[in-house]
């Protein structure tokens, strides 16, 4: 079971990165709750510096940009 | 680690050929197959328009490409890592440096911000950042190289950041850490460092590729309407309103443009066919560069943003330096070119 949050204000790239990675999850076939934090305080409450964030299980694997459900499959099943 | 630099060499000498078949290609076009009277204005026209659109087009996949590598080398974890205890001046310089090269979303301005102040990065250091990154944008520098060659381009990059530098330094100086929003001070957690995410050169690749596709899908269209006015107003007389309020070199043009700018938004993509137009009718240089800079550095949206982290005199304070220093710019390039 892997937790999965998606951290960004709500702007476009913060929804593309948010249905990548239901698609991947979707496609990996693995159990995960997949979460989108969209209010700035708490965004700020995981120090990131750039929006939008892929955070897997206490981890941000994902930085300040869109990532593609190939790329993204492959880090969860990592 | 021999494939990506194979398909990178191969994809350059493409470009090269593509790029050097564009002129004969577009006379072919015109005189050959369309069997057009070169010197009438509607072949001079036409030309210009197939001749301008993949080269601009091209240029833009270059300078994209190379843009999203480099800034893969510096994300803003970096960034900030670089501009911590930093002296002022230098501090601010290497700010509006880096913010050319740190990707950048309006969107982000928040984060940023705050993760800047927590770290102890001084005020007027983070506003160099802040002002340098959306005003020296990559797609304004290839569309000016492409449109006016390359002095036009340096200039404004020079003037870009000169602004920056200068504007965050003014701010640091004035000692305006009061008009910052009270909460901003709250938010110190304790900054935790994460670990750089390792990049191989092929992911530095293929981020160059993913910024080509971000950006052309989001301006391809413009481009082609934008060289389209242009290429029809191709040697035409000015005549048009814009053009007669900022064509006249009086005192108040610049600081129209100026204004005239700040509640315009749009991307480089956007506003840059109009600035073409404007310096096609006769408006002077300095008056052009300074309504871009005004349209794409000082937005209201981006305002409206940074109203979140900073009280609404910090924000008057903010806009009158930045606004200030195009002003400064355009007129001082209309007084020299």
């Amino acid at each position: 079971m892997k937790t999965i949050k998606i951290l960004g204000t709500g702007c476009a790239k913060c929804k593309s990165l948010y249905q990548n990675t239901l698609e991947a999850v979707k496609l990996s076939g693995i159990e995960a709750t997949v979460e989108k934090v969209e209010d700035i305080q708490e965004i700020l409450s995981y120090h990131v510096l750039t929006t939008p964030v892929l955070w897997i299980d206490g981890k941000s694997v994902i930085r300040g940009r869109v990532a593609e459900v190939t790329e993204i499959r492959q880090l969860l099943l990592q | 680690m021999a494939r990506p630099g194979i398909l990178l060499f191969s994809g350059l000498i493409l470009w090269g050929l593509l790029y050097a078949g564009l002129q004969p290609a577009a006379d072919f076009l015109t005189v050959t197959v369309l069997n057009l009277e070169p010197g009438t204005h509607f072949a001079e026209s036409f030309r210009f328009f197939i001749f301008e659109v993949p080269k601009v087009l091209l240029l833009l996949v270059l300078i994209l490409f190379f843009v999203g590598i480099i800034r893969s080398y510096f994300p803003a974890e970096k960034t900030r890592k670089l501009l911590e205890g930093k002296p002022a001046f230098t501090g601010n310089l290497l700010a509006g440096l880096l913010g050319i090269v740190t990707p950048f979303c309006s969107c982000s301005a928040i984060p940023l911000f705050i993760g800047f102040i927590e770290t102890g990065i001084p005020l007027g250091v983070t506003f160099s950042f802040l002002i340098a990154a959306p005003m020296i944008n990559e797609v304004a520098v290839v569309l000016l190289i492409g449109l006016f060659g390359w002095k036009i381009a340096a200039i404004y990059v020079a003037t870009g950041l000169s602004i920056a530098v200068s504007s965050g330094w003014i701010i640091g100086r004035l000692r305006l850490e009061k008009y910052v929003a009270d909460w901003v001070y709250q938010v110190q957690t304790g900054v935790q460092y994460e670990a750089e995410i390792r990049l191989l050169f092929q992911d530095r690749m293929r981020a160059g590729l993913t910024s080509v596709q971000e950006v052309l899908s989001k301006v391809w269209l413009y481009l082609v309407l934008g060289v389209g006015v242009g290429a029809a107003v191709h040697g035409y007389a000015p005549e048009d309103l814009l053009a007669d309020i900022m064509g006249q070199n009086s005192w108040y043009s610049v600081p129209l443009s100026v204004l005239i700018g700040i509640p315009l938004y749009s991307n480089a993509a956007g506003i840059l066919p109009v600035v073409s137009v404007l310096i096609e009718k006769g408006v002077p240089i300095g008056t052009a560069l300074a309504f871009m800079m005004s349209v794409i550095g000082l937005s209201l949206p981006e305002l409206v943003i940074l109203k979140k982290v900073l009280k609404v005199k910090m924000l008057f304070i903010f806009a009158g330096i930045v606004g200030t220093g195009i002003l400064i710019v355009g007129l001082l390039l209309n007084s020299l070119i």
